[in-house]
């Protein structure tokens, strides 16, 4: 199947005058449709890593193509469309919008992609919530929720305009086994549905194990790449 | 622009304390504003009204050698034909004379009026204070006049003119302009009766008008003298006449200015500065939504619009609280008479203007957050939790 990801010889140095090589020519692509883990030890580089193929950051070297587009000759506009169509970040930290409510919070992209928010897209916002588990507070404030509810409506949000790409750091990191579990599950049938491409980075080998395939960074490096 | 507008209102709400604390700052700047405004434009047309209110702002009169003004009628409705800007014109047989009471004879001006035109210049009617306007062969004479005099109501007045005729009306009513020169000279009457005296025949000796914009006046005078275009008239307008009183409104418009640009800077850099920390706040919010695809015109439209709403509440609430405070000053800052020490005059314009210039002013200092926000890259948030 072809790939929907694919990065070429992606280094990534930080600093100017102190430099730090946190990736190294690395050479990586994602079939459409498949459901990867990243693993590896803590700053070994995989929320690098992931920022880069979500657009957030740039290499300092090397091409990354997103669908066969380099993205490097996008305009911003272009770059902005394509985070909120094609890409569904869930965040290490799950970052919601305090101002907003929990199901506001799963709306916006929607309204990001300039959409009026009628009846079925309320009850699809509805739906995720209640795929997360949440549709008893989904109309908390989103800083009056616990750490775990944060993280599920960040889950949520990111499905909200059925992106091709998620890309997830830690999404369950705060979560106990169960609602893990439950979450993975409902990730798997999303997947399965809809062919939505998942790469996710947990620490959890359990989880990890789950996916089609296993990709471990050991200090900016490929340490290990195994599918099923 | 929608999404920016919710988010923009949002952002608001949940920092209501700071919204409201932002919107008072502009509010009182623009209070100060409208009614320190309202004050001085309220003393200048009291002065322009105590000055020339009751007194032709614009004034044709015959030259000596001409002694009259010959057709005058035709005169009249062509220029009110043709100059939109008059409120009123009325023509005037006036001629020296001297008034004869037992042995006295004080000089007098004699002047005769149409009165139903005359009204609309000096509103005689509310300064009579005995008696009524007189008809034919009745006269009106001032309470200076009256009491120098020792006049009274329907008394013979004997008036005597420079080529010797000897005329006597009978006294219809006391007039009081507050102003004793005119008090204690004019005799007024009816314009035959004036004609007669005078031997003026159907002729008058001035015509005076009114203006709306009592500022414009030398223009309308200019273009009636070439519209008239007659070498025996003469045509005068109050502006020529008091050059001092003019700079001295001069003076206070400008002042008035430069305050209002002193409050008007001073709003400006007030909501810049705090609009400038809003976007470190919502720096992480923005980082967010940049992450979620908000374009960056939208990103920075949400600050536009966060201005936008704190000009327009500042400036309605700035409208109503500087209202507040005039309508506060008239009521209770009282000369001993009861009247208000200074008219205030509601200018809408003016009003709208203050209200529009804080609006635009408060969208003028949030383009340098929007600008900021253009810059912020979602990647600093999102590393930095
Ligand atoms: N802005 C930065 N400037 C300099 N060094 C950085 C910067 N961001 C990250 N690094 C370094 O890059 C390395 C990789 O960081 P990264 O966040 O990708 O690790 P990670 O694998 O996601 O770790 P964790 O599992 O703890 O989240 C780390 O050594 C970190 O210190
Ligand atoms: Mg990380």
């Amino acid at each position: 199947m072809a790939d929907i990801i694919k990065l070429e010889k992606v280094s990534k140095i930080y600093g100017d005058k102190i430099k730090t090589q946190v990736l190294f020519d690395l050479d990586l692509a994602f079939e459409r449709g498949s459901f990867n883990s990243i693993i590896g030890a803590s700053g070994s580089g995989k929320s690098t890593l992931l920022n880069i193929i979500g657009t957030l950051d740039k290499p300092t070297a090397g091409k990354v193509l997103i669908g066969d587009r380099d993205v490097s000759i996008l305009a911003k506009k272009q770059l902005a469309d394509l985070r909120n169509s094609t890409l569904g970040f869930i965040f290490q930290f799950h970052y919601l919008l305090p101002e907003f409510t929990a199901l506001e919070n799963v709306l916006m992209p929607h309204r990001i992609k300039g959409g009026g928010v009628d009846k079925s897209t309320f009850k699809k916002a509805e739906e995720l919530m209640d795929m997360v588990g949440l549709s008893k507070v989904k109309n908390n404030p989103a800083n009056n929720m616990s750490g775990g509810q944060q993280q599920r409506t960040a889950i949520a949000r990111a499905l909200m305009n059925n992106p091709e790409i998620i890309l997830a750091d830690e999404p369950t990191g705060n979560l106990d086994s169960d609602s893990t579990e439950n979450i993975y599950k409902n990730l798997r049938e999303i997947n399965e549905r809809s062919e939505t491409t998942f790469v996710i980075i947990t620490h959890d080998r359990r989880i990890a194990e789950k996916a089609d395939r296993i990709v471990e960074i050991k200090d900016g490096k490929i340490e290990m790449d195994v599918s099923r | 622009m929608r999404l920016s507008f919710k988010i923009a209102a949002r952002f608001l709400k949940f920092n209501l304390a700071q919204t409201f604390l932002i919107v008072t700052g502009i509010a009182i700047g623009v209070s100060v504003q409208v009614f320190i405004g309202l004050l001085i434009q309220g003393l200048q047309q009291d002065l322009v009204n105590t000055t020339i209110g009751n007194s032709p702002q614009i004034t044709i009169s015959a030259t000596k050698e001409a002694a009259v003004i010959e057709n005058w009628e035709e005169a009249i409705d062509e220029i009110k034909e043709n100059e939109p800007g008059l409120s009123a014109i009325s023509a005037a047989a006036d001629g020296p004379a001297f008034l004869l009471k037992d042995d006295r004879s004080d000089p007098v001006i004699v002047r005769g009026w149409i009165f139903e035109d005359a009204e609309g210049i000096y509103s005689i009617e509310e300064k009579l204070v005995e008696g009524r306007l007189p008809k034919e062969g009745e006269v009106i004479a001032g309470l200076n006049l009256k009491d120098e005099l020792g006049l009274s109501l329907n008394e013979e007045m004997k008036l005597a003119t420079a080529s010797g005729r000897i005329e006597e009306y009978r006294i219809s009513g006391f007039y009081d302009f507050r102003v004793s020169s005119i008090n204690s000279s004019w005799v007024i009457t009816d314009i035959k009766t004036a004609q007669g005296l005078f031997d003026y025949g159907d002729e008058v000796t001035s015509i005076e008008m009114q203006v709306q914009d009592v500022f414009a006046a030398d223009i309308i005078a200019d273009s009636i003298n070439n519209r008239i275009d007659n070498e025996d008239l003469i045509i005068d307008n109050w502006k020529a006449q008091n050059q001092e009183l003019l700079s001295g409104l001069n003076g206070q418009s400008i002042s008035s200015i430069m305050i209002q640009v002193f409050v008007m800077i001073s709003v400006v850099l007030g909501i810049s500065s705090v609009l400038a920390i809003t976007v470190m706040q919502k720096s992480k919010e923005i980082g967010i939504l940049k992450a979620m695809g908000i374009r960056d015109g939208d990103a920075s439209r949400i600050f536009l619009l966060q201005g936008l709403i704190l000009g327009v509440f500042g400036a309605m609430l700035g409208v109503a609280l500087g209202l507040g405070l005039s309508v506060a000053f008239t009521t209770f800052a009282l000369n001993p008479d009861g009247t208000p020490v200074i008219a205030f005059y509601i200018n809408y314009g003016f009003i709208a203007l203050s209200g529009g210039i804080a609006i635009l002013a408060s969208l003028v200092a949030s383009f340098i957050p929007a600008r900021k926000s253009l810059k912020l890259n979602p990647i600093e948030v999102i590393r930095n939790g």
